[in-house]
């Protein structure tokens, strides 16, 4: 039992730690990576609509992705063969030492002093600027968010915009510190005009050029550079040596494959529809290079026959990642971004806290998976918490949120420690996960078993949860933060109501349509009203309802990393549906998190058969509605908005996951039908997305999440609706009125 | 065809704010003297009856280079839709000339304008492959973000003015595409 509490209290010791890391970074550079990335953001929306073959040019780089990483080894001899022929030379470096053994060779070789850098994210993650540095050389970031970074000597917060987290003025006191000019620097333009100049200086006597490459053509030997601010190319044209330092994954056919990246990558990131340089190069490029030593000498006179070129491709894990059935699709990442920009708690925290060692946001956790290892991931992959929004966003596909899942599931599995099992929860724990899973995981993952139990015990159980002493030991025990109300469950169940009062009141053969309405899990046991409206409206429009007791869809264990657990959810509703859809019959589902995991990540757990007729017959409430509506339902049916002069209408939140899957926009659709006036949020995720924001652990970062959500809505005076179960908590918590799922607005009472 | 192609081109040159002169390449001279400020440098454009004043220095010394306000280069193809040009570098120099100075002039012909991305990338493949040629696809001045504000004018150039060359008047541009395509 002392093992236990010690266990216990030194658990929620780590995570008061974290919690108060995330709020330090929240504090020192919330503001500015807020406000830059949600600019990236909203960007991305206005430059990708503007494309006509947006997801065509998507699906063409997807596919130019998978070919290339499928005949990676094949394509690696390719340009090896033909950097060669063009008078370059390519190594490929096993890890991070081996490349860096090779550059420092390369370096001493060619009698280097000083190396300047356009910026490199895997020239990062090797971490070549200390060890050039060990040799005695001087390396100079010429990017100048690098080069803030190397003067403050702080890590990049941003794969993209690597100084995102710091303020023009954070810059100016940096630099005025630093360099004491004589006038002190202010505006972006003077700070930007100074380090032009500074860097002028320093690129002039500067003997090596180390670029990155964002693509390199196999066929050859080309490579691709996105670049904005002319770096890179001076980075190239001054110095007689350029080594460039790139991932494996970077490879792909031809230059021709490179034309879809080039409109997708600033688009995706920064929400540039292009960057102000594309550099295709075939090094050693044919320029000249100047001898800035004698100014009298011809331009040009500068021999390019000097150039030497050497392409070092790094391995460092991606190869094995390449065989990793889940952490393979991590290959495809091109670095845009777009994840990071899109996440809500990547806007609020940044890449110091949501990142390893090298890379941030949401894709990192493969990248730090596959490069530095599972306990890295494990440090931030807690900060995805599934909203799924960086799916859509990401221009080469890569399921994002699943990656994550699977380090979850991983993390989970590694850390298993028969000591840390707590006898209280031992019940909740399913024998095919890991007995020593997380505590407040466990607790979260069987939000089925909990509810269940929850609603039996209603009024005792509520008592609890609303009760000082008790929140603080469930708080120590479990994370689960003390501020947040924990669902009150109902002593009727959903599916109990629906039978007690009869079952189905249109019957068959009076009916348009079959339905079976899904009890899930939170509308089941909690939220019964909006089973209720549910039930009510579908009837209204002719439509004969079922609501049999159905499986747990399992996306609360999905989201804690259990992903067994999930799976046997995933085969269990299948089996269960499997004849009403034979039937003819459609499943209708009330909880956007469920509607999802039918429609997205079952894909990955049914047959594809299976999965296809399952996705195929479901429904987002909101979504059959419309649908009815469309063919011939009566709107006079269902209630409209109260035809006051005064009635401020609706501000309407979608469900993260439900845009994903894109029925979002069915509530706004069929609200507007009804004349109501709808507000629609512009926020990606409210920030509690699912339990995330239940953790104590993870509070303040929710409610910060959620803030851009107060501004929208708060002091509108307009009835609040939400699909999602979680949706509804956290706007409850940001702005004192509980939401309503939209069902409940429209169903006749 | 190339007309709306060209006027593309154009619409996105205007929203980037870099500068154009169009004329006939026999008026080239004049509308680089009028483009360029000084001092210029410049590397040798290859189209046909297009010159280069006098005032532009064509063999640069790097104290030159150094010093010069105006690059002047040939662009080798053009973006409509995105209003980008190919610089494509070689031993005179065009790379160096047309980034280390505040203003490059890029002198290029209406009839290598292309529509899209695409095309200029399968314009580039067979090169890449047969000649090893480095070209940039420029759009717009240099830029940065990372100084709390956008700035244009970063490492690069910090103004663009495009010199469009056709054979005929602007307004006249049917019987110009039958003659090149």
């Amino acid at each position: 039992m002392s093992s236990e509490t010690a266990d216990s209290a030194g658990t929620s010791e780590k995570r008061g730690g974290k919690a108060a890391r995330i709020r330090e970074l929240m504090a020192a550079e919330g503001d500015a990576v807020a406000e830059n990335t949600r600019g990236f953001n909203a960007g991305r929306y206005e430059s990708t609509g503007r494309l006509d073959d947006y997801e065509e040019l998507k699906a063409e780089a997807r596919e130019i992705k998978e070919d290339a990483i499928a005949r990676l080894p094949e394509l690696i001899e390719e340009v090896k063969a033909s950097v060669e022929a063009n008078g370059g030379t390519v190594y490929v470096a096993d890890d991070a030492d081996d490349a860096n053994r090779y550059i420092r060779e390369v370096a001493a070789e060619r009698e280097v002093e000083r190396a300047i850098k356009s910026k490199s994210m895997t020239s990062e993650e090797i971490e070549v600027n200390e060890a050039l540095a060990a040799d005695g050389i001087d390396v100079v970031e010429t990017d100048l968010g690098e080069w803030v970074l190397q003067i403050a000597d702080e890590a990049p917060s941003h794969i993209v915009a690597p100084a995102i987290h710091k303020s023009r003025e954070g810059i100016a006191e940096l630099f005025n510190e630093r360099f004491e000019p004589e006038e002190p620097l202010e505006t972006a333009e003077e700070l930007t005009h100074f380090a032009r100049e500074e860097l002028g200086k320093l690129v002039e006597d500067a003997e090596l050029g180390m670029t990155g490459a964002n693509f390199i053509a196999a066929d050859s030997g080309t490579m691709l550079l996105v670049t904005s601010e002319g770096n890179a190319r001076k980075t190239v044209a001054a110095t007689d040596t350029h080594v460039a330092v790139a991932g494996v994954e970077k490879l792909v056919p031809s230059v021709e494959d490179f034309a879809p990246f080039a409109e997708l990558i600033g688009r995706s990131g920064t929400g540039q529809d292009v960057t102000s340089y594309l550099s295709v190069l075939t090094p050693p490029v044919n320029s000249p290079v100047p001898d800035f030593e004698d100014g009298d000498s011809p331009l040009q006179n500068g021999g390019s026959d000097d150039r030497e070129f050497h392409l070092v491709l790094i391995d460092n894990g991606r190869l094995a990642m390449r065989e990793d059935a889940e952490l393979k699709e991590t290959l495809y990442c091109i670095r845009c971004s777009a994840c990071a920009n899109s996440c809500g708690n990547f806007q609020s925290v940044g890449g110091h806290a949501f990142g390893g060692e090298t890379y941030s946001g949401g894709i990192a956790t493969g990248w730090e998976a596959g490069v530095e290892g599972l306990d890295v991931a494990a440090e931030f992959n807690d900060l995805c918490t599934g909203c799924s929004r960086c799916v859509p966003a990401c221009p080469v596909g890569i399921d994002i949120p699943w990656i994550n899942t699977v380090v979850r599931d991983r993390v989970n599995r590694g850390e298993a420690d028969r000591s840390q099992l707590d006898w209280v929860f031992e019940e909740l724990v399913p024998d095919e996960e890991p007995a020593g899973l997380d505590v407040g995981a466990r607790l979260v993952g069987n939000f089925a078993t909990l509810a269940k139990w929850g609603s039996r015990t209603a009024p005792v159980a509520n008592r609890v949860a609303g009760f000082g002493p008790a929140r603080a030991a469930l708080e120590r025990v479990t994370g689960i933060d003390r501020r947040r109300d924990l669902p009150a469950f109902s002593r009727e169940s959903f599916v109990d109501w629906f039978e007690r009062r009869g079952g189905a009141r249109v019957p068959p053969e009076r009916a348009t349509r079959e339905a079976i309405v899904y009890p899930d899990t939170a509308t089941n046991y909690a939220n019964v009203d909006r089973g209720k409206a549910t039930v009510r409206a579908l009837e209204a429009l002719d439509v004969h309802v079922r609501v049999p007791a159905l499986p747990d869809a399992g996306r609360a264990p999905l989201s804690q990393g259990m992903i067994t657990t999930a799976e046997e959810a995933a085969h269990d509703v299948y089996a269960a549906l499997a004849e009403e859809i034979d039937a003819g019959r459609d499943i209708v589902v009330i909880e956007p998190s469920d509607l999802a995991l039918f429609r997205r990540e079952y894909e990955r757990f049914l047959a594809d058969a299976a999965h296809e007729r399952l996705a195929g017959a479901s429904y987002d409430v909101m979504e059959y509605v419309y649908g009815l509506l469309e063919n011939g339902g009566d709107p006079e049916a269902l209630r409209g908005p109260s035809g006051l002069d005064a009635d401020p209408g609706v501000a309407y939140h979608p469900h993260c996951q439900g845009r994903t899957i894109g029925v979002g926009e069915y509530s706004t659709a069929v609200l507007e039908r009804l004349d109501y006036d709808v507000l629609v949020s512009e926020t990606e995720c409210c920030g509690m997305a699912g339990s995330f924001g239940y953790k104590s652990d993870y509070y303040e970062l929710s409610m910060d999440v959620g803030e851009p959500l107060v501004d929208q809505f708060g002091g509108t005076g307009r009835t609040v609706v939400a699909a999602g179960t979680s949706c509804g908590e956290q706007l409850d918590s940001l702005l004192g009125t509980p939401a309503r799922h939209p069902v409940e607005l429209i169903a006749p009472r | 065809m190339q007309a709306g192609t060209t006027r593309t081109f154009l619409d996105r040159l205007d929203s980037l704010d870099v500068a154009v002169s169009e004329g006939t390449p026999d008026a080239c001279a004049s509308l680089i003297d009028a483009a360029a400020g000084d001092p210029a440098i410049g590397t040798p454009l290859d189209i046909p009856g297009a010159t280069i004043p006098d005032r532009v220095e064509m063999e640069p010394t790097v104290e030159e280079l150094r010093a010069a306000h105006t690059g002047v280069t040939a662009g080798a193809l053009g973006i409509a839709s995105y209003g980008s040009v190919a610089i494509e570098s070689d031993r005179a120099g065009t790379e160096p000339v047309s980034l280390f100075v505040d203003r490059h002039v890029v002198v290029m012909r209406e009839a290598d304008i292309v529509p899209d991305m695409a095309d200029a990338f399968a314009w580039l493949g067979p090169r890449a492959r047969e000649e090893d040629i480095d070209v940039i696809l420029a759009t717009g001045p240099s830029a940065t973000a990372d100084m709390g504000g956008l700035v244009r004018g970063a490492h690069g150039p910090k103004e663009v003015h495009v010199v469009l060359l056709s054979e005929k008047d602007s307004n006249d541009n049917e019987t110009m595409e039958a003659d090149d395509e």
